[in-house]
Protein backbone atom coordinates (compact mmCIF):
# COMPACT_ATOMS: atom_id res chain seq x y z
CA UNK A 1 0.00 0.00 0.00
CA UNK A 2 1.37 3.43 -0.78
CA UNK A 3 0.77 5.27 2.37
CA UNK A 4 -1.11 8.28 1.85
CA UNK A 5 -0.24 12.01 3.05
CA UNK A 6 -3.17 13.06 4.82
CA UNK A 7 -1.71 16.81 4.75
CA UNK A 8 -0.23 17.35 1.37
CA UNK A 9 -2.55 15.20 -0.87
CA UNK A 10 -5.23 17.20 -2.87
CA UNK A 11 -8.57 16.50 -2.33
CA UNK A 12 -11.57 16.00 -4.55
CA UNK A 13 -14.49 17.68 -3.55
CA UNK A 14 -17.41 15.51 -2.72
CA UNK A 15 -21.02 17.32 -3.03
CA UNK A 16 -23.86 16.72 -0.95
CA UNK A 17 -27.17 16.82 -2.98
CA UNK A 18 -29.80 15.63 -0.09
CA UNK A 19 -28.97 12.45 0.69
CA UNK A 20 -26.77 11.61 -2.45
CA UNK A 21 -22.94 12.48 -2.63
CA UNK A 22 -21.85 13.72 -5.65
CA UNK A 23 -18.29 13.62 -6.54
CA UNK A 24 -16.76 14.98 -10.03
CA UNK A 25 -13.62 13.64 -11.22
CA UNK A 26 -11.49 15.38 -13.57
CA UNK A 27 -8.61 14.98 -15.61
CA UNK A 28 -5.21 13.54 -14.27
CA UNK A 29 -6.31 11.71 -11.29
CA UNK A 30 -3.20 10.55 -9.25
CA UNK A 31 -3.00 7.30 -7.34
CA UNK A 32 -2.94 9.15 -3.63
CA UNK A 33 -5.71 11.50 -4.52
CA UNK A 34 -7.96 8.42 -5.93
CA UNK A 35 -6.98 6.40 -2.95
CA UNK A 36 -8.05 9.80 -0.23
CA UNK A 37 -11.48 10.28 -1.99
CA UNK A 38 -12.13 6.46 -1.36
CA UNK A 39 -11.68 7.33 2.55
CA UNK A 40 -13.38 10.65 2.33
CA UNK A 41 -16.63 9.05 0.77
CA UNK A 42 -16.70 6.52 3.37
CA UNK A 43 -16.33 8.58 6.13
CA UNK A 44 -19.40 11.03 4.90
CA UNK A 45 -21.54 7.84 4.55
CA UNK A 46 -20.43 6.93 7.48
CA UNK A 47 -21.34 10.60 9.35
CA UNK A 48 -24.55 11.75 7.27
CA UNK A 49 -27.31 9.71 6.12
CA UNK A 50 -26.37 9.08 2.64
CA UNK A 51 -28.89 6.63 0.56
CA UNK A 52 -26.46 7.06 -3.01
CA UNK A 53 -23.23 8.19 -4.50
CA UNK A 54 -22.55 9.44 -8.06
CA UNK A 55 -19.03 9.53 -9.54
CA UNK A 56 -19.09 11.76 -12.38
CA UNK A 57 -16.35 10.66 -14.58
CA UNK A 58 -17.51 12.28 -17.79
CA UNK A 59 -13.98 15.01 -17.90
CA UNK A 60 -11.85 11.55 -16.86
CA UNK A 61 -9.95 10.39 -19.89
CA UNK A 62 -7.75 7.85 -18.42
CA UNK A 63 -9.68 4.97 -16.03
CA UNK A 64 -6.46 1.87 -15.41
CA UNK A 65 -6.56 -0.72 -12.75
CA UNK A 66 -5.73 0.79 -9.73
CA UNK A 67 -8.61 4.04 -10.91
CA UNK A 68 -10.65 0.80 -11.52
CA UNK A 69 -9.79 -0.95 -8.15
CA UNK A 70 -11.00 2.33 -6.33
CA UNK A 71 -14.03 2.86 -7.93
CA UNK A 72 -15.37 -0.64 -7.25
CA UNK A 73 -14.19 -0.44 -3.83
CA UNK A 74 -16.23 2.36 -3.00
CA UNK A 75 -19.29 0.90 -4.67
CA UNK A 76 -18.98 -2.47 -2.44
CA UNK A 77 -18.28 -0.45 0.86
CA UNK A 78 -20.90 2.03 -0.01
CA UNK A 79 -23.18 -0.84 -0.15
CA UNK A 80 -22.04 -2.15 2.97
CA UNK A 81 -23.47 1.18 4.46
CA UNK A 82 -26.63 1.01 2.74
CA UNK A 83 -25.90 3.57 -0.03
CA UNK A 84 -26.04 2.59 -4.02
CA UNK A 85 -22.89 3.63 -5.96
CA UNK A 86 -23.31 5.35 -9.91
CA UNK A 87 -21.06 6.15 -12.07
CA UNK A 88 -21.95 8.52 -14.77
CA UNK A 89 -20.61 9.59 -17.98
CA UNK A 90 -18.01 7.50 -18.58
CA UNK A 91 -16.61 8.24 -22.13
CA UNK A 92 -16.52 5.57 -24.78
CA UNK A 93 -12.74 5.22 -25.37
CA UNK A 94 -12.40 4.34 -21.63
CA UNK A 95 -15.24 1.83 -21.80
CA UNK A 96 -14.21 0.51 -25.02
CA UNK A 97 -10.17 0.37 -23.31
CA UNK A 98 -11.78 -1.39 -19.83
CA UNK A 99 -13.66 -4.07 -21.81
CA UNK A 100 -10.52 -4.53 -23.64
CA UNK A 101 -8.07 -4.73 -20.22
CA UNK A 102 -11.05 -7.32 -19.27
CA UNK A 103 -12.16 -4.82 -16.62
CA UNK A 104 -15.72 -4.64 -16.49
CA UNK A 105 -16.60 -3.65 -12.73
CA UNK A 106 -19.75 -5.45 -12.71
CA UNK A 107 -20.51 -4.40 -9.14
CA UNK A 108 -21.12 -0.99 -10.38
CA UNK A 109 -24.29 0.72 -11.44
CA UNK A 110 -23.77 3.43 -14.62
CA UNK A 111 -25.53 6.14 -15.78
CA UNK A 112 -24.98 8.01 -19.70
CA UNK A 113 -24.79 11.08 -17.09
CA UNK A 114 -25.30 12.81 -13.80
CA UNK A 115 -28.99 13.47 -14.75
CA UNK A 116 -29.74 10.01 -15.49
CA UNK A 117 -27.65 8.62 -12.53
CA UNK A 118 -29.70 11.07 -10.08
CA UNK A 119 -33.28 9.92 -11.90
CA UNK A 120 -32.02 6.41 -11.38
CA UNK A 121 -31.14 6.51 -7.37
CA UNK A 122 -34.36 8.00 -6.85
CA UNK A 123 -36.62 5.45 -8.84
CA UNK A 124 -34.88 2.57 -7.34
CA UNK A 125 -36.04 1.27 -3.73
CA UNK A 126 -33.17 2.51 -1.05
CA UNK A 127 -32.05 -1.03 -0.06
CA UNK A 128 -28.46 -2.25 1.08
CA UNK A 129 -28.89 -5.37 -1.71
CA UNK A 130 -26.13 -5.72 -3.87
CA UNK A 131 -27.57 -5.52 -7.75
CA UNK A 132 -28.31 -9.33 -8.71
CA UNK A 133 -25.13 -10.43 -10.87
CA UNK A 134 -26.68 -11.23 -13.68
CA UNK A 135 -28.56 -8.45 -14.43
CA UNK A 136 -28.35 -4.85 -16.49
CA UNK A 137 -27.70 -1.70 -14.24
CA UNK A 138 -31.15 -0.53 -14.12
CA UNK A 139 -32.90 -3.88 -13.60
CA UNK A 140 -34.20 -2.31 -10.84
CA UNK A 141 -36.03 0.15 -12.54
CA UNK A 142 -39.00 -2.76 -13.91
CA UNK B 1 24.28 10.69 -43.69
CA UNK B 2 21.69 8.46 -42.78
CA UNK B 3 20.58 9.46 -39.68
CA UNK B 4 17.41 8.38 -38.66
CA UNK B 5 16.10 11.72 -37.12
CA UNK B 6 12.45 10.50 -36.92
CA UNK B 7 13.40 7.80 -33.88
CA UNK B 8 14.05 10.26 -31.60
CA UNK B 9 14.00 8.40 -27.86
CA UNK B 10 13.13 10.07 -24.79
CA UNK B 11 13.31 9.02 -21.79
CA UNK B 12 11.25 9.58 -18.43
CA UNK B 13 12.49 8.70 -14.56
CA UNK B 14 9.50 6.26 -12.64
CA UNK B 15 9.99 7.08 -8.98
CA UNK B 16 7.17 8.53 -7.68
CA UNK B 17 3.17 9.07 -7.73
CA UNK B 18 3.66 11.97 -9.68
CA UNK B 19 6.08 10.66 -12.56
CA UNK B 20 2.89 8.21 -13.39
CA UNK B 21 0.79 11.40 -14.41
CA UNK B 22 3.64 12.63 -15.86
CA UNK B 23 4.30 9.34 -17.94
CA UNK B 24 0.86 9.50 -19.33
CA UNK B 25 0.83 13.00 -20.60
CA UNK B 26 4.00 12.27 -22.14
CA UNK B 27 2.85 9.49 -23.63
CA UNK B 28 -0.63 11.31 -24.86
CA UNK B 29 1.29 13.92 -26.03
CA UNK B 30 3.34 11.67 -28.63
CA UNK B 31 0.76 9.33 -29.16
CA UNK B 32 -1.36 12.71 -30.31
CA UNK B 33 1.30 14.19 -32.48
CA UNK B 34 2.34 10.35 -34.09
CA UNK B 35 -1.76 10.49 -35.26
CA UNK B 36 -3.13 8.05 -32.91
CA UNK B 37 -6.86 7.79 -32.57
CA UNK B 38 -8.66 8.88 -29.67
CA UNK B 39 -9.12 5.42 -28.63
CA UNK B 40 -5.88 4.17 -30.09
CA UNK B 41 -4.34 7.04 -27.26
CA UNK B 42 -6.47 5.96 -25.32
CA UNK B 43 -5.64 1.85 -24.99
CA UNK B 44 -1.94 3.05 -25.05
CA UNK B 45 -2.31 5.69 -22.15
CA UNK B 46 -3.54 2.87 -20.42
CA UNK B 47 -1.29 0.12 -20.62
CA UNK B 48 1.45 2.67 -19.90
CA UNK B 49 -0.05 3.51 -16.98
CA UNK B 50 -0.55 0.12 -16.00
CA UNK B 51 3.63 -0.40 -16.63
CA UNK B 52 4.56 2.33 -15.13
CA UNK B 53 2.72 1.34 -12.22
CA UNK B 54 4.19 -2.19 -12.01
CA UNK B 55 8.01 -0.43 -12.73
CA UNK B 56 7.03 1.86 -9.59
CA UNK B 57 5.42 -0.58 -7.34
CA UNK B 58 7.12 -3.71 -7.87
CA UNK B 59 10.23 -2.65 -9.68
CA UNK B 60 10.77 -0.26 -7.03
CA UNK B 61 11.12 2.03 -10.02
CA UNK B 62 12.90 2.86 -12.86
CA UNK B 63 12.23 4.68 -16.10
CA UNK B 64 10.62 4.36 -19.70
CA UNK B 65 12.12 5.13 -22.83
CA UNK B 66 9.73 6.23 -25.44
CA UNK B 67 10.72 6.34 -29.18
CA UNK B 68 8.56 7.18 -32.12
CA UNK B 69 8.85 4.83 -34.86
CA UNK B 70 7.22 5.27 -38.24
CA UNK B 71 3.43 5.06 -37.76
CA UNK B 72 4.01 3.64 -34.31
CA UNK B 73 5.16 4.43 -30.93
CA UNK B 74 7.67 1.81 -28.99
CA UNK B 75 7.38 2.22 -25.22
CA UNK B 76 10.23 0.38 -23.23
CA UNK B 77 9.98 0.28 -19.00
CA UNK B 78 13.12 -1.03 -17.20
CA UNK B 79 13.59 -1.46 -13.76
CA UNK B 80 16.34 -2.91 -11.83
CA UNK B 81 14.20 -4.34 -9.05
CA UNK B 82 13.56 -8.21 -7.85
CA UNK B 83 12.63 -9.63 -11.43
CA UNK B 84 9.71 -11.66 -11.96
CA UNK B 85 10.23 -15.71 -11.16
CA UNK B 86 7.28 -17.04 -12.89
CA UNK B 87 6.74 -14.53 -15.81
CA UNK B 88 3.65 -16.37 -17.40
CA UNK B 89 2.12 -16.61 -13.79
CA UNK B 90 2.60 -13.07 -13.58
CA UNK B 91 0.74 -12.94 -16.88
CA UNK B 92 -2.22 -14.59 -15.81
CA UNK B 93 -5.34 -12.57 -15.19
CA UNK B 94 -6.16 -11.74 -11.72
CA UNK B 95 -2.67 -12.71 -10.26
CA UNK B 96 -1.30 -9.67 -8.46
CA UNK B 97 1.19 -9.25 -5.91
CA UNK B 98 0.33 -5.39 -5.52
CA UNK B 99 -2.64 -3.28 -4.90
CA UNK B 100 -4.10 -3.34 -8.60
CA UNK B 101 -6.56 -5.84 -9.68
CA UNK B 102 -4.05 -8.20 -11.15
CA UNK B 103 -4.91 -7.09 -14.91
CA UNK B 104 -1.21 -4.96 -15.20
CA UNK B 105 0.43 -6.90 -17.52
CA UNK B 106 -2.09 -9.23 -18.98
CA UNK B 107 -4.18 -6.10 -19.20
CA UNK B 108 -1.36 -3.94 -21.19
CA UNK B 109 -0.57 -6.38 -23.41
CA UNK B 110 -4.56 -6.25 -24.75
CA UNK B 111 -4.12 -2.54 -25.43
CA UNK B 112 -1.20 -3.04 -27.56
CA UNK B 113 0.21 -4.72 -30.83
CA UNK B 114 3.30 -6.26 -29.41
CA UNK B 115 4.28 -7.01 -26.23
CA UNK B 116 7.67 -8.45 -24.90
CA UNK B 117 9.44 -9.40 -21.25
CA UNK B 118 12.36 -10.13 -20.21
CA UNK B 119 13.23 -10.53 -16.36
CA UNK B 120 15.35 -12.44 -14.01
CA UNK B 121 15.29 -13.12 -10.69
CA UNK B 122 17.73 -9.97 -8.78
CA UNK B 123 18.21 -8.77 -12.31
CA UNK B 124 15.33 -6.36 -12.85
CA UNK B 125 12.21 -6.56 -15.78
CA UNK B 126 12.03 -4.89 -19.18
CA UNK B 127 8.94 -4.89 -20.71
CA UNK B 128 8.69 -3.25 -24.35
CA UNK B 129 5.51 -2.40 -25.68
CA UNK B 130 4.74 -1.50 -29.46
CA UNK B 131 1.78 0.57 -30.46
CA UNK B 132 0.62 1.20 -33.90
CA UNK B 133 -1.60 4.28 -35.34
CA UNK B 134 -3.62 1.95 -37.84
CA UNK B 135 -5.38 4.95 -39.43
CA UNK B 136 -9.01 4.46 -38.61
CA UNK B 137 -12.47 5.63 -40.53
CA UNK B 138 -14.28 8.04 -38.50
CA UNK B 139 -17.10 6.66 -36.90
CA UNK B 140 -20.73 8.49 -38.68
CA UNK B 141 -23.37 7.95 -37.07
CA UNK B 142 -26.51 8.05 -39.99
CA UNK B 143 -30.05 9.49 -38.51
CA UNK B 144 -32.77 7.38 -39.69
CA UNK C 1 26.62 18.16 -48.86
CA UNK C 2 29.53 17.60 -51.01
CA UNK C 3 31.21 14.17 -51.04
CA UNK C 4 34.60 13.70 -51.77
CA UNK C 5 36.15 10.56 -53.77
CA UNK C 6 33.43 8.29 -53.66
CA UNK C 7 33.63 7.37 -57.02
CA UNK C 8 36.00 8.86 -59.14
CA UNK C 9 34.15 8.85 -62.24
CA UNK C 10 30.90 9.83 -61.17
CA UNK C 11 31.49 12.11 -58.53
CA UNK C 12 32.46 15.17 -61.16
CA UNK C 13 31.14 13.68 -64.05
CA UNK C 14 27.52 13.87 -61.87
CA UNK C 15 28.59 17.34 -60.80
CA UNK C 16 28.98 18.36 -64.39
CA UNK C 17 25.75 16.79 -65.59
CA UNK C 18 24.32 19.16 -62.38
CA UNK C 19 25.73 21.76 -64.15
CA UNK C 20 24.44 20.87 -67.80
CA UNK C 21 20.48 20.56 -66.48
CA UNK C 22 20.48 23.62 -64.58
CA UNK C 23 21.87 25.06 -67.95
CA UNK C 24 19.69 23.72 -70.34
CA UNK C 25 16.57 23.05 -68.19
CA UNK C 26 14.62 25.11 -70.53
CA UNK C 27 15.19 23.17 -73.21
CA UNK C 28 14.84 19.88 -71.87
CA UNK C 29 11.59 20.85 -70.05
CA UNK C 30 10.43 22.09 -73.62
CA UNK C 31 10.93 18.16 -75.00
CA UNK C 32 9.82 16.76 -72.18
CA UNK C 33 6.66 18.50 -71.99
CA UNK C 34 6.03 16.52 -75.39
CA UNK C 35 6.70 13.10 -73.56
CA UNK C 36 3.93 10.86 -73.07
CA UNK C 37 4.45 11.33 -68.81
CA UNK C 38 3.81 14.76 -68.99
CA UNK C 39 1.31 15.08 -72.07
CA UNK C 40 -1.24 13.21 -70.93
CA UNK C 41 -1.06 14.11 -66.90
CA UNK C 42 -0.88 17.74 -68.08
CA UNK C 43 -3.97 18.11 -70.33
CA UNK C 44 -4.87 21.59 -69.86
CA UNK C 45 -2.04 23.76 -70.78
CA UNK C 46 1.45 23.10 -72.23
CA UNK C 47 2.59 25.54 -70.01
CA UNK C 48 2.12 23.78 -66.84
CA UNK C 49 3.62 20.88 -68.51
CA UNK C 50 6.87 22.56 -68.82
CA UNK C 51 6.60 24.29 -65.23
CA UNK C 52 6.49 20.50 -63.96
CA UNK C 53 9.02 19.53 -65.93
CA UNK C 54 11.34 22.32 -65.43
CA UNK C 55 10.67 21.29 -61.18
CA UNK C 56 11.79 17.89 -61.89
CA UNK C 57 15.06 18.99 -63.72
CA UNK C 58 15.74 21.53 -61.01
CA UNK C 59 15.40 18.42 -58.70
CA UNK C 60 17.67 16.35 -60.96
CA UNK C 61 20.29 18.88 -60.99
CA UNK C 62 20.46 19.31 -57.16
CA UNK C 63 20.90 15.98 -56.74
CA UNK C 64 23.52 15.28 -59.34
CA UNK C 65 25.38 18.48 -57.72
CA UNK C 66 25.78 15.94 -54.56
CA UNK C 67 27.68 13.72 -57.00
CA UNK C 68 25.57 11.01 -56.31
CA UNK C 69 23.10 9.94 -58.90
CA UNK C 70 22.19 6.37 -57.53
CA UNK C 71 21.04 8.14 -54.47
CA UNK C 72 17.14 7.58 -54.10
CA UNK C 73 16.97 9.34 -50.76
CA UNK C 74 18.63 12.42 -51.99
CA UNK C 75 17.21 15.52 -50.82
CA UNK C 76 17.02 16.96 -54.16
CA UNK C 77 13.95 14.62 -55.05
CA UNK C 78 11.91 15.90 -52.24
CA UNK C 79 10.79 19.00 -53.55
CA UNK C 80 9.51 16.99 -56.58
CA UNK C 81 8.06 14.02 -54.51
CA UNK C 82 4.99 15.13 -53.78
CA UNK C 83 4.70 15.87 -58.08
CA UNK C 84 5.42 12.60 -59.12
CA UNK C 85 3.03 11.25 -56.57
CA UNK C 86 0.52 13.28 -58.12
CA UNK C 87 1.26 12.56 -61.47
CA UNK C 88 1.75 8.43 -60.46
CA UNK C 89 -1.91 8.66 -59.18
CA UNK C 90 -3.59 10.53 -62.07
CA UNK C 91 -1.91 7.95 -64.32
CA UNK C 92 -3.29 5.04 -62.28
CA UNK C 93 -6.76 6.74 -62.06
CA UNK C 94 -6.81 6.01 -66.07
CA UNK C 95 -5.38 2.78 -65.65
CA UNK C 96 -1.82 2.80 -65.92
CA UNK C 97 -0.03 -0.19 -64.67
CA UNK C 98 3.71 1.16 -62.58
CA UNK C 99 5.78 -0.86 -64.88
CA UNK C 100 3.99 1.26 -68.08
CA UNK C 101 4.40 4.75 -65.37
CA UNK C 102 7.87 3.12 -65.11
CA UNK C 103 8.43 3.02 -69.13
CA UNK C 104 7.11 6.80 -69.25
CA UNK C 105 10.05 7.99 -67.06
CA UNK C 106 12.94 5.90 -68.39
CA UNK C 107 11.33 7.41 -72.28
CA UNK C 108 12.73 10.75 -70.41
CA UNK C 109 16.10 9.82 -70.54
CA UNK C 110 16.21 9.58 -74.60
CA UNK C 111 16.02 13.88 -75.40
CA UNK C 112 18.65 14.27 -72.43
CA UNK C 113 21.08 12.44 -73.05
CA UNK C 114 20.94 13.52 -76.61
CA UNK C 115 21.05 17.21 -75.59
CA UNK C 116 24.18 16.11 -73.56
CA UNK C 117 25.82 15.20 -75.93
CA UNK C 118 25.68 17.87 -78.04
CA UNK C 119 27.60 19.66 -75.61
CA UNK C 120 30.68 17.81 -76.31
CA UNK C 121 33.01 18.46 -79.15
CA UNK C 122 33.99 14.80 -78.96
CA UNK C 123 30.65 13.39 -78.09
CA UNK C 124 32.75 10.17 -78.22
CA UNK C 125 35.12 10.93 -75.94
CA UNK C 126 35.66 10.09 -72.43
CA UNK C 127 34.68 12.75 -70.70
CA UNK C 128 31.28 12.64 -72.71
CA UNK C 129 31.33 9.04 -71.65
CA UNK C 130 31.23 9.59 -67.98
CA UNK C 131 28.84 12.17 -67.92
CA UNK C 132 26.44 10.35 -70.55
CA UNK C 133 26.73 7.31 -68.01
CA UNK C 134 26.44 9.52 -64.70
CA UNK C 135 23.14 10.96 -66.34
CA UNK C 136 22.50 7.65 -67.13
CA UNK C 137 22.30 6.80 -63.51
CA UNK C 138 20.50 9.75 -62.38
CA UNK C 139 17.90 8.85 -64.82
CA UNK C 140 17.63 5.34 -63.48
CA UNK C 141 17.29 7.13 -60.27
CA UNK C 142 14.24 9.09 -60.93
CA UNK C 143 12.60 5.88 -62.32
CA UNK C 144 13.03 4.25 -59.29
CA UNK C 145 11.76 7.00 -57.15
CA UNK C 146 8.26 7.38 -59.24
CA UNK C 147 8.14 3.87 -58.81
CA UNK C 148 8.48 3.88 -55.27
CA UNK C 149 5.79 7.28 -55.34
CA UNK C 150 3.33 5.05 -57.87
CA UNK C 151 3.30 1.84 -55.22
CA UNK C 152 2.82 4.13 -52.19
CA UNK C 153 0.02 5.78 -53.82
CA UNK C 154 -1.24 2.09 -54.93
CA UNK C 155 -1.13 1.50 -51.29
CA UNK C 156 -2.91 4.53 -49.81
CA UNK C 157 -5.99 3.68 -52.42
CA UNK C 158 -6.30 0.42 -50.91
CA UNK C 159 -6.19 1.83 -47.72
CA UNK C 160 -8.82 4.49 -48.46
CA UNK C 161 -11.09 2.24 -50.07
CA UNK C 162 -11.16 -0.68 -47.14
CA UNK C 163 -11.67 1.75 -44.36
CA UNK C 164 -14.49 3.95 -46.78
CA UNK C 165 -15.93 0.21 -47.15
CA UNK C 166 -15.71 -0.05 -43.43
CA UNK C 167 -17.31 2.81 -42.56
CA UNK C 168 -20.25 2.63 -45.69
CA UNK C 169 -20.99 -1.18 -43.94
CA UNK C 170 -21.47 0.01 -40.40
CA UNK C 171 -23.95 2.59 -40.36
CA UNK C 172 -25.45 3.47 -37.23
CA UNK C 173 -28.97 3.97 -36.75
CA UNK C 174 -31.41 5.87 -34.38
CA UNK C 175 -34.75 3.38 -34.73
CA UNK C 176 -36.33 5.68 -31.37
CA UNK C 177 -35.77 7.92 -29.11
CA UNK C 178 -33.00 6.50 -26.80
CA UNK C 179 -32.09 3.68 -28.90
CA UNK C 180 -29.85 3.06 -31.58
CA UNK C 181 -29.28 -0.26 -33.63
CA UNK C 182 -26.39 -0.97 -35.97
CA UNK C 183 -27.47 -3.85 -38.51
CA UNK C 184 -24.43 -5.85 -39.49
CA UNK C 185 -23.90 -7.70 -42.55
CA UNK C 186 -20.85 -9.97 -43.53
CA UNK C 187 -18.03 -11.27 -41.84
CA UNK C 188 -16.94 -9.14 -38.94
CA UNK C 189 -13.15 -9.48 -38.73
CA UNK C 190 -11.19 -7.50 -36.15
CA UNK C 191 -10.73 -4.21 -37.35
CA UNK C 192 -14.77 -3.67 -38.70
CA UNK C 193 -15.41 -5.22 -34.94
CA UNK C 194 -13.42 -2.32 -33.88
CA UNK C 195 -15.59 0.34 -35.66
CA UNK C 196 -18.68 -1.06 -35.06
CA UNK C 197 -18.21 -0.65 -31.32
CA UNK C 198 -17.05 2.65 -31.46
CA UNK C 199 -19.36 3.66 -33.95
CA UNK C 200 -22.48 2.50 -31.88
CA UNK C 201 -20.58 3.85 -28.42
CA UNK C 202 -20.40 7.21 -30.31
CA UNK C 203 -24.07 7.12 -31.29
CA UNK C 204 -25.25 6.40 -27.83
CA UNK C 205 -23.40 9.45 -26.61
CA UNK C 206 -24.81 11.48 -29.28
CA UNK C 207 -28.47 10.44 -29.20
CA UNK C 208 -28.55 9.91 -25.31
CA UNK C 209 -28.86 6.47 -25.99
CA UNK C 210 -30.36 4.25 -23.16
CA UNK C 211 -30.53 1.26 -25.32
CA UNK C 212 -27.81 -0.07 -28.26
CA UNK C 213 -29.24 -3.17 -30.60
CA UNK C 214 -26.50 -5.18 -32.07
CA UNK C 215 -28.06 -6.88 -35.19
CA UNK C 216 -25.99 -9.80 -36.32
CA UNK C 217 -29.10 -11.45 -39.11
CA UNK C 218 -26.47 -10.45 -41.37
CA UNK C 219 -23.67 -12.39 -40.00
CA UNK C 220 -22.82 -15.61 -41.96
CA UNK C 221 -20.78 -16.93 -38.86
CA UNK C 222 -20.23 -16.83 -35.64
CA UNK C 223 -16.88 -17.48 -34.33
CA UNK C 224 -14.93 -17.00 -30.75
CA UNK C 225 -13.53 -13.94 -32.34
CA UNK C 226 -16.65 -12.61 -33.18
CA UNK C 227 -18.33 -13.17 -29.80
CA UNK C 228 -15.88 -11.92 -27.79
CA UNK C 229 -15.74 -8.46 -30.17
CA UNK C 230 -19.62 -8.33 -28.86
CA UNK C 231 -19.21 -9.63 -25.63
CA UNK C 232 -16.72 -6.57 -25.26
CA UNK C 233 -18.97 -4.01 -27.31
CA UNK C 234 -21.60 -5.65 -24.44
CA UNK C 235 -19.72 -4.67 -22.00
CA UNK C 236 -18.57 -1.19 -23.01
CA UNK C 237 -22.11 0.08 -23.77
CA UNK C 238 -22.66 -1.13 -19.87
CA UNK C 239 -20.00 1.15 -18.79
CA UNK C 240 -21.26 3.87 -20.12
CA UNK C 241 -24.64 3.06 -18.53
CA UNK C 242 -26.27 2.07 -21.99
CA UNK C 243 -27.79 -1.60 -22.03
CA UNK C 244 -26.85 -3.14 -25.25
CA UNK C 245 -28.95 -6.27 -26.91
CA UNK C 246 -27.72 -8.74 -29.64
CA UNK C 247 -30.71 -9.48 -32.22
CA UNK C 248 -30.82 -11.70 -35.30
CA UNK C 249 -29.37 -14.83 -33.53
CA UNK C 250 -30.24 -17.39 -36.14
CA UNK C 251 -30.96 -21.32 -35.34
CA UNK C 252 -27.81 -22.16 -37.20
CA UNK C 253 -25.96 -19.94 -35.09
CA UNK C 254 -27.64 -20.24 -31.90
CA UNK C 255 -26.71 -23.99 -32.56
CA UNK C 256 -22.77 -23.20 -33.20
CA UNK C 257 -22.53 -20.55 -30.06
CA UNK C 258 -23.64 -23.50 -27.86
CA UNK C 259 -21.54 -26.04 -29.69
CA UNK C 260 -18.38 -24.07 -29.45
CA UNK C 261 -19.45 -23.54 -25.65
CA UNK C 262 -19.54 -19.91 -26.08
CA UNK C 263 -20.67 -18.29 -22.82
CA UNK C 264 -22.66 -15.13 -24.14
CA UNK C 265 -22.82 -14.02 -20.30
CA UNK C 266 -25.38 -11.49 -19.01
CA UNK C 267 -26.00 -10.39 -22.56
CA UNK C 268 -29.64 -9.97 -23.56
CA UNK C 269 -30.16 -11.64 -26.82
CA UNK C 270 -33.74 -11.20 -29.07
CA UNK C 271 -34.17 -13.67 -32.30
CA UNK C 272 -35.24 -10.80 -34.18
CA UNK C 273 -34.12 -6.83 -34.53
CA UNK C 274 -38.19 -6.82 -34.14
CA UNK C 275 -37.84 -8.62 -30.93
CA UNK C 276 -34.90 -6.10 -29.78
CA UNK C 277 -37.03 -3.27 -30.29
CA UNK C 278 -39.96 -4.43 -29.04
CA UNK C 279 -37.94 -5.01 -25.59
CA UNK C 280 -36.03 -2.00 -25.19
CA UNK C 281 -39.32 -0.22 -25.80
CA UNK C 282 -40.67 -2.08 -22.97
CA UNK C 283 -38.42 -1.44 -20.46
CA UNK C 284 -37.91 2.18 -22.02
CA UNK C 285 -41.68 2.23 -20.99
CA UNK C 286 -41.41 2.47 -17.38
CA UNK C 287 -39.10 5.07 -17.42
CA UNK C 288 -40.89 7.39 -20.21
CA UNK C 289 -43.10 9.64 -19.49
CA UNK C 290 -46.89 8.45 -20.82
CA UNK C 291 -47.93 9.86 -24.02
CA UNK C 292 -45.43 9.11 -25.78
CA UNK C 293 -44.69 6.78 -28.85
CA UNK C 294 -42.68 4.72 -26.60
CA UNK C 295 -45.44 3.51 -24.13
CA UNK C 296 -48.47 3.84 -26.31
CA UNK C 297 -46.61 0.95 -28.68
CA UNK C 298 -45.03 -1.32 -25.20
CA UNK C 299 -47.03 -4.36 -25.37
Amino acid sequence: MTSREQDHTPRVPVLMLGQTLLVTLQGELQDAVAGQLQDDIVSRIAAGPVTGVVIDITGVDIVDSYLGRVLAEIASSARLMAARTVLAGMRPAVAITLAELGLTLPGLRTALDVGRALALLSHSPPTGSPPHPGRAHHADLC
Amino acid sequence: MQTSADTATTRLPIGSDADLAWVRQKVRQTATDSGFSLVQQTKLITAASELARNTLIHGGGGQLDMTVLHGGLRLTFTDSGPGIRDIEQAMTDGFTTGNGLGMGLSGAKRLVQDFSIESQPGQGTTVTVTALATPMPHPRPEHG
Amino acid sequence: MQVSEQDPAAGPAARKVGEFLRSRAEQIAQRWADAALFRTVFTVSRDEAVEACKAVVEALAEVAATGRPDDITAPGFHAVREQLGRMAATRARTGSTPAQVAGEVADLSRPAVTLLRGEFDDPAGGQAQDCVLALTVLMGTLRLVVMETTLSQGQELIERQRQQLLEVATPVIKLWEGIVAVPLIGTLDSARSQVVMESLLDAVVAERARYAILDITGVPTVDSLVAQHLMKTVAAARLMGAECIVSGIRPAIAQTIVHLGIDLGNVVTRSSLADALAHALRRQGSAVPPGTPAASLAP
